[in-house]
């Protein structure tokens, strides 16, 4: 899991209103849903996104509604993973089920600005700004967390369980 | 180890010994749920799960509530697609058109939550059945198709923050009030990953309506749930509801990570200004702030004492010219009620609009949306920019009593001043 983008920064508490406005929950198409990603910050503004590009943003990215919706239309924005300050805790258990990678890292997200280039690397637990030279380090993922990962999300966890 | 609510509840719902907060358990749940946004995300995962049937075709619920009566012909095929995978299913609780109400109020009053029960919902309101002393919480689509299909899930056991809230309420303060007043406190990341417990003498003096209305935005302060512990009063509703449950409360000595105590005596009514839940100010620092609409309603406060609240307020008095107060009541069974007592006659001649139960404009959703620069006070649960309508609108989070003067005075107002 490596991954290398442009930073596209966001701020503190992004709920998923912002992420993706409720008047675009009448389809689960993930391109669909991809074109309208951060319609509710900024219209247009996933415009700015190329496929790998990585989105970073402030505290309790997430909040509001349980809308799984909202890890989609990121991943179908073309964005696999999600650096920020913290998740708020339905957001972060939805983006695993998804297989959007997220990174929690606290203050050391003011490590990286808009239009960096950054390079993940999830396995190590290593971000490096490939503008700034500067490195993050993040904690391990929990052991759930990456056994969901590795079976590739909830989808293929609970037909394990049933077959 | 002596537990608080959330890890008795969990306890009680797991093979594993819970000695820690933190500590990832696997839980049977005792109802899952999904509404007609999330539902036909969570049958798609089912259906890629493999699955074949639900685990228990009594214990899940599909309510069609967010966008009915059906806006338009998308929200119409989510609806039809979900109705076709209840028969399918044989799911005894599906909710459509006249039955269906906002599902946090109708779930509890239909007797399908109480003490003990473990639910998961794909709504992040789900937390409201806290107020009854339940362990809810929000859940996403497919993991509530996980929960659907294997009738169990995983928990991290979360750490609790009590709050405490001693002294008598005054007029025109109630439970809307307290929760505004504790998101105002913590912010609305202030209990990210935690559960909340409430008590104090002003909590056992509430009517357990307004225990769900303050549970119901636990999720506005990032809290997975919050939580009470159920009473005497508790066990009156829903034995009133055909259910046979037992007082349940959190273990003496409990652990807990962060006490916070409020005396409520002298309080003022609250509101929270746009664009987050804890942008919260006395009613006194925003009153003359002036108005387009007001929503009376949703899983916040659309129940059968709010609607009374409201109904006092307005009774003798009319909506000011030039503001549309919509007022929908959460429930066919409050709709009812409320027709039976004459608040819908209270409501009709003070020039409200009435309209079904549906969650409608609380999420920007139909039936009263907001267009560039205007402004609302509503007792929905959130303020987000763009949450009603427009981007350039704004809402303001109050109680029904402070909804329904600031639409008489056309501004937002105290109820005690009119």
């Amino acid at each position: 899991m490596s991954y290398t983008g442009t930073a596209h920064k966001v701020g503190e508490h992004i709920d998923t209103d912002a992420i993706i406005p409720a008047r675009f929950l009448v389809t689960t198409d993930t391109k669909k849903l991809g074109e309208n990603c951060m319609a509710g910050l900024e219209e247009g503004w996933v415009k700015r996104v190329k496929p790998g590009d990585v989105m970073v943003a402030g505290r309790n990215f997430g909040c509001g509604s349980s809308r799984e919706h909202a890890p989609i239309a990121i991943l179908g924005a073309g964005m696999p993973v999600v650096i920020a300050h913290s998740f708020a805790r339905i957001f972060y258990r939805n983006a695993f089920n998804m297989g959007l990678l997220l990174l929690e890292v606290g203050d050391e997200v003011d490590k990286i600005a808009d239009g960096d280039t950054v390079e993940v690397d999830a396995a190590k637990g290593l971000i490096t700004n490939r503008t700034t030279g500067a490195t993050i380090t993040c904690p391990p993922l929990p052991a759930s967390m990456r056994e969901l990962l590795d079976k590739g999300g909830l989808v293929p966890y609970v037909k394990e369980r049933l077959a | 180890m002596a537990h608080t609510l959330a890890q008795k509840i969990l306890q009680a719902h797991t093979d594993e010994a819970i000695t820690a907060a933190g500590q990832i358990v696997r839980c049977r749940v005792s109802l899952a749920l999904a509404n007609d946004i999330t539902a036909p995300l969570a049958i798609k995962s089912f259906r890629a799960m493999g699955a074949k049937r639900v685990f228990d075709r009594d214990k899940v619920a599909l309510v069609m509530d967010h966008f009915t009566p059906q806006k338009d012909i998308a929200s119409a095929q989510q609806v039809k697609l979900s109705r076709e995978f209840a028969r399918e299913m044989g799911i005894t609780h599906y909710y459509e058109g006249g039955d269906c109400g906002v599902e946090h109020a109708l779930l509890p009053e239909l007797g399908l939550v109480g003490p003990g029960d473990v639910v998961v919902g794909a709504d992040s309101h789900t937390c409201t059945y806290g107020g009854l002393g339940a362990f809810a919480t929000g859940f996403g689509s497919t993991d509530v198709a996980g929960a659907m299909a294997l009738g169990e899930t995983w928990f991290k056991v979360p750490p609790t923050i009590r709050a405490t809230f001693t002294g008598t309420l005054p007029k025109w303060v109630g439970a809307k009030d307290l929760i505004l007043r504790l998101i105002g406190e913590i912010g609305v990341d202030g209990a990210l990953y935690r559960a909340l417990e409430f008590d104090g003498a002003a909590i056992e003096a509430l009517s357990v309506e307004g225990r769900m209305t303050i549970a119901n935005m636990a999720i506005e302060a990032g809290g997975k749930a919050g939580l009470f512990a159920a009473d005497a009063k508790t066990l009156a509703y829903t034995a009133a509801r055909g259910r046979k449950d037992v007082a349940l409360a959190a273990d003496p000595g409990a652990a807990y990570e962060r006490e916070l105590v409020f005396d409520v005596s002298g309080m003022e009514p609250v509101v929270a200004c746009p664009h987050l839940p804890e942008n919260v100010k006395p009613v006194g620092e925003v009153k003359g702030v002036t108005l387009d609409q007001v929503v009376i309603g949703s899983c916040t406060n659309g129940r059968i004492s709010d609607m009374r609240e409201a109904a006092e307020v307005l009774r003798g008095r009319k909506v000011a010219k030039g503001v549309r107060c919509i007022v929908l009541p959460a429930t066919p069974g409050v709709w009812k009620e409320a027709l039976k007592e004459g608040l819908i006659e209270t409501f009709m001649d003070s020039g409200c609009i009435v309209g079904p139960a549906t969650c409608g404009p609380c999420l920007g959703g139909h039936m009263g949306i907001l267009a560039d620069g205007e402004r609302a006070i509503a007792t929905t649960n959130r303020n987000f920019r763009g949450r009603m309508g427009s981007l350039e609108s704004e809402v303001y989070l109050a109680s029904p009593a402070v909804a329904a003067a600031s639409a008489v005075a056309g501004v937002i107002a105290h109820p005690g001043s009119l």
